[in-house]
């Protein structure tokens, strides 16, 4: 069910943040609760066009499917993949704990 | 030595020996430097690579092995493309560090051609401005060559301010999403030339918006510009969404008065003198000119590129999380309390505010009501572009409604007010349609660009147009 007409509130707010892996500070939250809001208004102009029937483009300009032989080609080794990280533990990525 | 050459007039004084490029790459390296504290045009300058990668193609032109088009030109590059081993963060603290492995294909193909990477230009942080304002956390802001206390235009604002500094031959490869090479051309009066989506290959390139990112060139002239398109333009199989094409001769083009469409909505909404000298540089050109109306894409463009452009922006940017690359925290707490921190820390006001728009956009609920609602407006913006190409061969509109605005001036301005400047520069963007800024007149200290529009794959024509008004105009 489209919640269209739903007014974005600092609630909606702070949970697309959440969704965004962001935290938001207060003064970040107040600052971007309007802005979201007259943009997103401005934006529902949008409805008035009329291109329900009309295929999505969800490129500019036709594309075709690309495929390649499943084959082995060059890449990075173990080494260099790792060579950007800061954590690393035995040859693989650290990452922080799940749970 | 080297000053006021164009590329070609420059290749073909290099190749005599006449000029020595590692002596062009030192002085233009030092001009880089001198001026990056008044006008921060590079968020790093790359010296040591310069010169090496110098003394390299000097060696093959003293032994005659070298062939290429571009031997000892000196490239900057906006910092969203990949360079090996130079630190490329796309304008953002949260790439802090992070030296790719690789060259993008666009930089591969230029120093194939014996072409210098100096450094990485200043840029919005992802490509998110128009003014090259929304820099990251910790990065300058630009300043105009001609006037310090306005703005470059953004998103690609080092490579147009550099380009327009230097009076050494210079070019400069850049990016846009959806203006973001000729707003910053028009703003810093030169050549700011995007090709049609999918010309120009992707790899390697820091994505802001995948349907939307098309890497171009910047140039002093038309054929500056042209001439950097033919090196970096081909089908690459590493981007899926490359095209496969003829390779075409772009530095060749004559220039030609082809029937012009002067956008009609696009007009009525600049300033009354960005509008005059406009209509002023259409005039000199004498071409046959007709009257096009666009009343779709001057409605819609703005909302459904901004629906589109942040909903893929939010997506590609949550690949930034601090473990592999870039930015990186203590690593304390779970997962989603680490991503969150490194996030928190890392993105500028602007990225979190379209990471939040874009979130908003694609969450259940509001994802056909947004999302799809804009990927099908799109077709009907494409369609309206393309009846207008069955008129006439180029449209034209002016660049940007307004010069270069002062720093003053745009801390007034809302996110809002901010989007709806990109009138002129969004619809072309949107549609992948090639489009090219050409500096036409001055306003007092600022520039005034004009913007010709070509259809797909038609760079040709709208080459072929830009020669004609930058020759007009002279």
């Amino acid at each position: 069910m489209p919640e269209k007409n739903k007014k974005v509130d600092k609630e909606l707010l702070l949970r697309v943040a959440a969704n965004a892996r962001l935290n938001l500070t207060g003064a970040e939250a107040e600052e971007f609760l309007p802005q979201l809001q007259e943009t997103l208004e401005a934006f529902s102009k949008l409805d008035e066009l009329d291109a329900a029937k009309e295929q999505p483009s969800f490129q500019p300009i036709k594309l075709t499917n690309v495929m390649r032989q499943d084959n082995v080609e060059k890449c990075l080794s173990q080494e260099q993949a790792l060579r950007n990280t800061k954590h690393r533990k035995n040859g693989y990525f650290l990452g922080p704990r799940v749970v | 030595m080297g000053e006021g050459l164009s590329i070609k007039q420059f290749v073909t004084e290099v190749k005599k020996g006449n000029i020595s490029v590692l002596e062009h790459t030192e002085k233009i390296l030092s001009e880089a430097e001198q001026s990056n504290s008044q006008y921060h045009y590079f968020n790093l300058i790359a010296r040591e690579a310069a010169l090496k990668q110098a003394g390299e193609v000097e060696a093959s032109i003293k032994t005659g092995r070298n062939k290429g088009m571009l031997p000892g030109v000196p490239l900057s590059v906006k910092d969203c493309i990949c360079v090996q081993g130079i630190e490329s963060r796309a304008g953002s603290k949260i790439l802090s560090g992070y030296e790719p492995l690789f060259d993008a294909t666009v930089i591969e193909r230029a120093r194939a051609e014996g072409a210098i990477i100096i450094g990485k230009t200043s840029q919005d942080e992802f490509g998110f401005g128009t003014f090259n304002t929304n820099v990251g956390i910790g990065f300058e802001i630009p300043k105009n060559p001609h006037d310090i206390k306005r703005c470059c235009g953004g998103s690609s604002g080092g490579s147009a301010g550099f380009t327009a500094l230097t009076k050494l031959t210079h070019a400069s490869i850049g990016e846009s999403t959806g203006g973001s090479i000729a707003c910053p051309a028009s703003f810093c009066g030169v050549v700011g030339l995007t090709p049609t989506y999918g010309r120009v290959s992707r790899y390697g390139l820091i994505d802001y918006a995948n349907s939307l990112d098309k890497i171009g060139s910047m140039g002093k002239t038309v054929e500056d510009a042209a001439l950097l398109l033919e090196v970096i333009a081909g089908y690459d199989s590493n981007d899926s969404t490359s095209l496969k094409q003829e390779k075409d001769d772009f530095s060749k083009i004559e220039p030609s008065k082809l029937k012009i469409g002067i956008v009609k909505e696009l007009f009525e909404n600049c300033d009354a003198p960005v509008k005059k000298e406009c209509m002023n540089a259409i005039k000199k050109l004498g071409a046959k000119t007709q009257e096009i109306s666009l009343p779709l894409n001057a409605k819609y463009g703005i909302a459904a590129y901004y629906i589109i452009s942040t909903s893929e922006a939010s997506t590609n940017l949550a690949r930034y999380c601090g473990m592999r690359y870039g930015l990186h925290e203590k690593l304390e707490g779970n997962f989603n309390e680490y991503f969150s921190k490194v996030r928190s820390n890392g993105f500028n006001k602007e990225a979190k505010r379209r990471i939040l728009l874009g979130t908003f956009a694609r969450m259940a609920g509001f994802r056909d009501a947004y999302y799809l609602r804009a990927m099908k407006a799109r077709t009907r913006l494409i369609r309206e572009f393309k009846e207008a190409f069955s008129k006439v061969d180029v449209l034209a509109n002016p660049t940007m409604p307004i010069v270069a605005p002062t720093f003053e001036a745009i801390e007034k301005l809302t996110p809002l007010q901010q989007y709806a400047m990109d009138l002129c520069t969004v619809p072309a963007n949107l549609a992948g349609m090639p489009h090219i800024s050409v500096p036409v007149a001055m306003q007092g200290k600022a520039p005034v660009g004009l913007m010709l529009t070509a259809d797909h794959l038609q760079e040709k024509k709208m080459i072929q147009a830009a020669l004609a008004v930058e020759s007009a105009c002279k």
